[in-house]
């Protein structure tokens, strides 16, 4: 690839404010490209409101999102995020992934290559011609997948991918994941799964009701986090009892 | 009792043997009704879709005054048509009054508000689900627009025979600006109302049972066609 990264991502001090509740409290962060982000937190942390202000799809109340490498070109057109619930498009597996590439003005010759490459790589090449909408949920989800992977993005948002999936959809999608990691797309993804963020994580950052508690290496973060709330988390107990409105569990 | 019955067998005979009036008047009223329904979704579908999606101001008036037209009463939208094509009106020189077109536009006024309307409420609710999508992937408002109309398909059919329904069923525009001309602007609903006025009753019944097949038919197409078209659509 010779176009340059449009990383690093940069937020300083970005808070999100809806309904005069705050959202995200003053985040600040630096990533760059390689390792794997995994953004971790319970229910409820601000980790979608996170990725999507990354992404741009939400602006924020306070505070900038900055990619320092875009250089006067639009982040958006180099990056890709798969949603909790794709939505896909009521046309063919092949054509949700060509309306996409369509949208980068991909010449159509080179789009047939690409669908092609992308839904094999996802194991959905017999799918090509069904309807989308027909897919199983754990189907549509690779997918959309192979949606992002055809159009070969810098940077990958994916908010919760396997959050309703069986073992064996999950195990396909984070082989998915590693893969396109592999090829030099940046993965910045959040989950609940402790088990998924041990085994995908290159860094990880931690966040509870809206702040950014802790940003490490995972080696470090796993071995033993800074935080009490991010110890507390990885230990399993659930963060219920900051809830001043829930009753705490009893021993 | 035996007045109705003989309507009815004298009406079943129009209809049987393909009367030539019959046929015409037929004709006419679903070239019509086809074409302003056709030019009225061209118009309606991009229009209703694009108050769904985009915010501008006086948007909130529009969706209102899009919502109130669509209870336009025909005869005030043919009285005004009436004027604007009569020969002092400022369309005269045109000289379409007591045509065809004169009962097109008409019908379009009528359709259109409802095509509208009833589009911006489908692409709405669409739009909910497919914005942050769409705007992932980076969609122009064109594309996004174009998008949500096709998979927004069936329910916009939908909105399409609701307008088709009004434009054939309706009696008070094409009467005012075509004048019901025997051979020229003779339709269903005013051929109806005519041939009642005189106490014809078969022609008008058999008029009357045409009109009732007519709108059963294109429900069943629309349902067949709905099926093929929702293919696409989630389990």
């Amino acid at each position: 690839m010779t176009v340059p990264s449009i990383l690093p991502l940069e937020l300083r001090a970005v808070s999100f404010e809806r309904d005069r509740q705050r959202l995200l409290k003053s985040v600040s962060m630096r990533v760059a490209s390689g390792p794997k982000t995994i953004i971790m937190g319970p229910n409820g942390a601000g980790k979608s409101l996170l990725l999507r202000l990354c992404h741009g799809l939400i602006a924020p109340s306070e505070g900038t999102v900055l990619w320092h490498g875009a250089a006067g070109r639009d982040p958006l057109r180099f990056q890709a995020m798969v949603m909790q619930r794709p939505v896909m498009l009521r046309r063919s597996v092949a054509a949700n992934i060509d309306f996409a590439l369509s949208l980068r003005r991909i010449p159509r010759p080179e789009r047939r290559q690409l669908i092609a490459d992308a839904l094999e790589r996802t194991g959905l090449g017999a799918f090509a011609r069904v309807p989308a909408r027909v897919l199983s949920f754990g189907e549509q989800q690779r997918l959309a997948l192979a949606r992002s992977w055809a159009l070969h993005p810098q940077v990958l948002f994916l908010d919760e991918p396997t959050a309703n999936l069986d073992p064996a959809a999950t195990h396909v999608i984070e082989g998915v994941i590693e893969a396109m990691a592999e090829e030099g797309t940046k993965i910045i993804m959040t989950t609940h799964d402790l088990g998924q963020a041990r085994r995908l994580a290159d860094e990880v950052m931690f966040l509870h009701r809206g702040r950014l508690l802790e940003h490490a290496a995972a080696g470090t973060f796993f071995a033993g986090p800074q935080n009490e709330l991010a110890s507390a988390f990885l230990r399993g107990e659930l963060l219920w009892w900051e809830r001043r409105e829930l009753t705490p569990p009893r021993a | 009792m035996t007045d109705i019955a003989e309507a009815f067998a004298a009406a079943f005979s129009l209809v049987y043997h393909l009367d030539s009036d019959l046929g015409e008047i037929v004709l006419l009223s679903l070239q019509v009704s086809v074409g302003a329904v056709a030019v009225a979704s061209a118009v309606g579908l991009p229009l209703g879709a694009a108050v769904a999606l985009f915010r501008f101001p006086g948007r909130g008036a529009i969706v209102v005054i899009l919502n109130a037209l669509m209870g336009l009463p025909p005869v005030v939208v043919g009285l005004v048509v009436y004027l604007v094509l009569s020969r002092a009106g400022p369309l005269g020189v045109l000289g379409l009054l007591f045509t065809p077109t004169a009962m097109v536009i008409a019908q379009v006024l009528l359709v259109t508000p409802i095509i509208a309307a009833l589009a911006r409420q489908v692409i709405e609710d669409l739009w909910v689900e497919y914005e942050e999508q769409l705007r992932s992937l980076g969609a122009t408002p064109r594309r996004a627009l174009m998008a949500l109309l096709w998979d927004g398909r069936v329910s916009l059919l939908t909105a399409v025979l609701a307008g088709f329904g009004r434009a054939i069923a309706e009696v008070g525009a094409v009467m005012i600006v075509g004048g019901n001309i025997d051979h020229v602007t003779r339709v269903m609903t005013t051929a109806i109302a005519l041939e009642v006025s005189k106490g014809d009753l078969a022609l008008a019944l058999g008029l009357g049972i045409v009109l009732v097949a007519l709108s059963i038919a294109v429900s069943a197409a629309a349902a067949l066609l709905r099926g093929t078209l929702a293919q696409g659509r989630p389990r």
